[in-house]
């Protein structure tokens, strides 16, 4: 076999890095700051988000899972019929990440 | 190392139907699975929202949690949890089956593995919890 190089592992690394922390910590987030807080069951935080270990915290929490979107999303558009369209798709889907993961840092940056 | 391939003339494609995922509740419980991701990117789009209203000022930031606070928005966070969970447990099965837990030489059952995540989630789940709660 040749070992033609691509940047497919480099994706998949982020993809799966990504699905992790999305497993292991969104949902509290969702419950949390989606549900519990606006229903009053519990009082909002809002200082504790802007320390600096939360603010990393919370780049980590955004980035990694928005490139675990990119990757699955995206193969999950070919396999439902929309391969003709691979190119923009990988620049929706890749650059959305990225842009995301750009966006994130500004918005942490200002809080 | 070749590998022997048949000759493509003699290969007759079968494209598949645009709805193969109807047609077996596996297939369409793998597309539920991988949609997860973009229900999980919604919710992070949205906490990427209130941290930008924190950041303009307390002002805009009491509005957007009185707007966070109507039914619509509480209803759409609620179906977001499910398919957070879903992901979750999904994640927790699909990677049992890449990493293979030993112990003493001994294979252990991939839902112990299963199990072993899930607990190690929920004691992360209520860390958080208790954390932004203490502030």
């Amino acid at each position: 076999m040749h070992g033609r190089k691509t940047l497919e592992p480099f994706w998949w690394g982020l993809f799966s890095a990504g699905g992790v922390v999305a497993a292991f910590f969104v949902p509290a987030h969702v419950l949390l700051q989606g549900i519990a807080v606006p229903l009053d069951w519990i009082p909002d935080a809002p200082e504790l988000l802007r320390l600096w270990p939360v603010r990393l915290y919370l780049f980590v929490l955004i980035s990694l899972p928005l490139f675990h979107w990119a990757h699955r999303f995206y193969f999950t558009l070919i396999d439902i019929g929309l391969k003709p369209l691979r190119a923009p798709l990988a620049l929706l889907c890749y650059g959305g990440a990225f842009a995301g993961t750009g966006i994130a840092a500004w918005i942490l940056l200002r809080l | 190392m070749m590998l022997n391939r048949p000759d493509p003339s003699r290969l007759h494609p079968q494209p598949l139907p645009r709805t193969w995922w109807l047609r077996r509740r596996s297939y369409f419980l793998f597309l539920v699975r991988e949609f997860t991701s973009l229900f999980i990117a919604a919710y992070l789009v949205l906490l990427m929202a209130g941290l930008y209203q924190l950041g303009s000022g307390h002002e805009a930031y009491s509005e957007w949690q009185g707007r966070m606070a109507e039914p619509g928005w509480i209803l759409l966070h609620g179906v977001i949890l499910v398919f957070a969970v879903f992901h979750s447990v999904t994640w927790f099965q699909t990677t049992s089956i890449v990493i293979e837990l030993k112990a003493g030489g001994v294979k252990l059952p991939r839902a112990m593995f299963t199990a072993l995540n899930v607990a190690a989630w929920l004691a992360v789940s209520a860390f958080i919890v208790i954390l932004f709660q203490s502030r």
